[in-house]
């Protein structure tokens, strides 16, 4: 990349002071456009390095009970991608450095345009993406227009990328990598931090990007153990069921949320200090 | 694809596992590392006569292969035209053409060392062959099934648990085959070890839609040499239902390259086109991405899968297998629809005429062969595929005939 993103900048930034990221999911639109924004928009003061948002499917082949019920519910409140993508672009109006990454599934992208959402999602002041049912075996298809209309392309390392695969997987990897713990769906098995430890390890002798570790983290302690070798920490579930537990009091969602993400921030801040 | 002289219709797809822009490799990457050994199994297996010959030892003594290519003369006389032959894959062992698939499958897993089997299904023909494929080798057997289509379809369920096969009702998106096969996915991305994802239709990653094709081609090869055995030449016309397209596409593809042989592909239509209500996803979707293939599918403008409909449990998919979706672009084949009334016309017709009790998947074709046919002199060949047994169906008609069981 010639231009460093948001996403380059704020783990440069993090690595000088010593600590991980706290990448925070959660799926735009969910429960509602309005309730998801101001939960957005509140993240970064709760301690979010990095916002993840996923743009919703209705077969999210990849996902947890969680997620494919969030998906399901910002669908049936009318969301759809130019919904996300106003989102992004309302937060940038008052935030205009933490990264915002969205993640999903190639359909509803590819059915957007994918000339049309790379420009769209750039102005929007998205960073980078993460298309799910994307391999490296179809760059071709999106990944190479997405990474030279300025975007990173966050790929996914799971236990089954071997040796001898991970280099492919890293190739037109930018951003970070996103190493996925457990084999497995999202939200439903905690990671072994001791096999994460040793797959980062792994990961780094191959590559200089950051690697965040998620999938099944939803303690601060977990979020500790993880920090303490990865660059950053994904969790999302944990809010996503944040959300789903306060459908009938949308502030106390929205509370929710934020407590959750100052609790996990300070598991990953303790490990800085270790 | 369309602009360019095709030389051959049967080369695909290529090693990415694209037919023209459809196919390809659209999974998770926790199942990218499964797919490409399962590619290098499959060919490896393909190139092991040893392989080859246990498949054709069971499609012959378990099977009951070669399926007999009957000539509907009844009908034949009726409808005034062209001269109907049934390819009878509904005598198969299970009762329809997905045996023959399911068996190539299930020795490629005891090849490859795994000992736990899923499928999807719908109607739960597919879960019923693997099912009895997996008692058959000792195989441990786990169907996903839509909770809707649990219901529906009672008699499946049970002669799968007959067999032996854990049941998994889905209730997740809407309880249907689509659901079904995301719940597979998710099993297998869970269990990859030892688990073998075992794909009932020509659809999905590469390098099923091609394997799939590959088992249900024995159905076309027979006809050939069958016709040429008869009638001294080729069929003039072929005809088959689609829902995921697997029969269609193992009678079509042997005669893709015969540019005198007219092929037809019957969708399910439905309470009709202008309903919405359909599983008619090339004649009425558009090209999107899903279950790991570019392909044909029903979905809405934002690119959210929609809900199929057809009084046929197994076309109830809002997709279809990618080498039809480029067989449909090319024009090779002309791709048309029946609706849930025709189809259950011709059910009856051909229960009255030929003693044949066809499943619902066939009507659909049917109802086009009573449509086609009398459009033809009689001098012409048109073989339709006889692609499962209606026995399974009763309830279904009986239902929409208001008959009480």
């Amino acid at each position: 990349m010639s231009t460093q993103t948001r996403i380059d900048k704020r783990f440069a930034a993090l690595k000088a002071e010593g600590r991980a990221a706290l990448v925070t999911f959660l799926t735009a639109g969910d429960p509602d456009l309005e309730t998801s924004l101001e939960i957005v928009k509140g993240l970064p003061a709760a301690g979010a390095d990095v916002i993840e948002l996923g743009m919703p499917f209705s077969d999210p082949m990849a996902d947890g009970p969680a997620i494919q019920a969030s998906s399901q519910r910002a669908l049936k409140a009318g969301h759809n991608m130019s919904k996300t993508l106003e989102m992004v672009r309302q937060f940038r109006q008052s935030d205009d450095e933490t990264p915002i990454v969205l993640m999903g599934y190639y359909n509803p992208v590819y059915i957007y345009g994918s000339e049309r959402f790379i420009k769209d999602a750039r102005q929007a002041g998205v960073d980078g993406l993460i298309i799910v049912d994307l391999p490296p075996e179809e760059d071709e298809e999106f990944c190479i227009p997405a990474m030279q209309g300025g975007l990173n392309f966050i790929r996914l390392a799971t236990p089954t990328t071997d040796d001898e695969r991970l280099p492919i997987v890293l190739t037109n990897t930018s951003g970070f990598l996103y190493y996925v713990s457990v084999l497995g769906i999202t939200g439903t098995r905690a990671p072994d931090t001791t096999d994460v430890a040793a797959a980062v390890k792994r990961i780094k002798e191959h590559t200089d990007i950051p690697v965040s570790v998620g999938f099944g983290v939803r303690t601060a302690e977990q979020a500790e153990a993880i920090a303490a070798t990865a660059d950053g920490v994904v969790a999302g579930s944990v809010f996503v069921d944040a959300v789903s537990a306060n459908l009938d009091n949308k502030p106390a969602a929205i509370r929710a949320v934020h407590e959750l993400t100052k609790n996990l921030a300070s598991g990953v801040r303790k490990a800085a200090k270790n | 694809m369309t602009d360019t002289q095709i030389n051959s219709y049967r080369n695909g797809p290529d090693e990415d596992g694209r037919f023209g822009i459809y196919g390809g490799r659209f999974v998770a990457e926790t199942l990218m590392p499964l797919i490409n050994e399962l590619a290098k199994a499959y060919d490896e297996a393909k190139a092991d006569p040893a392989y080859k010959a246990l498949m054709d030892d069971f499609l012959t003594h378990y099977v009951g292969r070669p399926s007999p290519l009957y000539h509907a003369e009844r009908l034949s006389e009726h409808l005034g035209g062209a001269k109907v032959y049934f390819k009878r894959d509904e005598l198969n062992h299970t009762g329809a053409h997905k045996i023959n698939n399911v068996l190539g499958q299930i020795l490629l897993a005891k090849r490859m060392g795994k000992t736990r089997i899923i499928a999807e299904t719908g109607a739960g023909q597919h879960g019923v062959a693997t099912a009895t494929a997996c008692a058959r080798f000792g195989l441990e057997c786990i169907i996903f099934m839509g909770a809707v289509d649990v219901e529906r379809q009672k008699p499946n369920v049970f002669r799968m648990k007959l067999l032996g096969a854990k049941i998994i009702p889905v209730t997740s998106g809407s309880s249907t085959l689509k659901d079904a096969m995301n719940e597979a996915l998710r099993d297998w991305v869970t269990n990859v070890e030892n688990t073998f994802y075992c794909i009932g239709t020509a659809a999905g990653p590469h390098p099923y839609p091609q394997m799939v094709r590959e088992f249900q081609c024995v159905i076309g090869n027979e006809v050939r040499e069958q016709m040429l055995a008869r009638e001294g030449r080729l069929p003039d016309s072929l005809i088959a239902a689609i829902g995921g397209g697997s029969n269609a596409i193992g009678l079509f593809h042997p005669f893709l390259d015969d540019p005198g042989i007219e092929i037809f592909g019957v969708e399910a239509a439905g309470r009709g086109l202008e309903t919405g209500e359909h599983a008619a996803s090339m004649t009425g979707g558009a090209p999107g991405v899903l279950h790991g293939n570019r392909t044909y599918l029903l979905m809405d403008e934002d690119g959210q899968i929609d809900e199929a409909h057809s009084i046929s449990a197994g076309l109830d998919y809002p997709g279809v297998g990618p080498e039809h979706s480029w067989l449909k672009d090319t024009g090779r084949v002309k791709y048309i629809s029946a609706t849930d009334d025709e189809a259950l016309a011709a059910f009856q017709l051909c229960c009255q005429l030929e003693g044949i009790i066809p499943a619902l998947e066939p009507s659909h074709a049917l109802a086009k062969v009573i449509e086609l046919a009398p459009q033809y002199d009689n001098n012409h060949l048109m073989v339709m595929n006889m692609c499962g047994r209606g026995d399974k169906d009763i309830f279904t008609v009986a239902e929409h005939l208001g008959v009480t069981l």
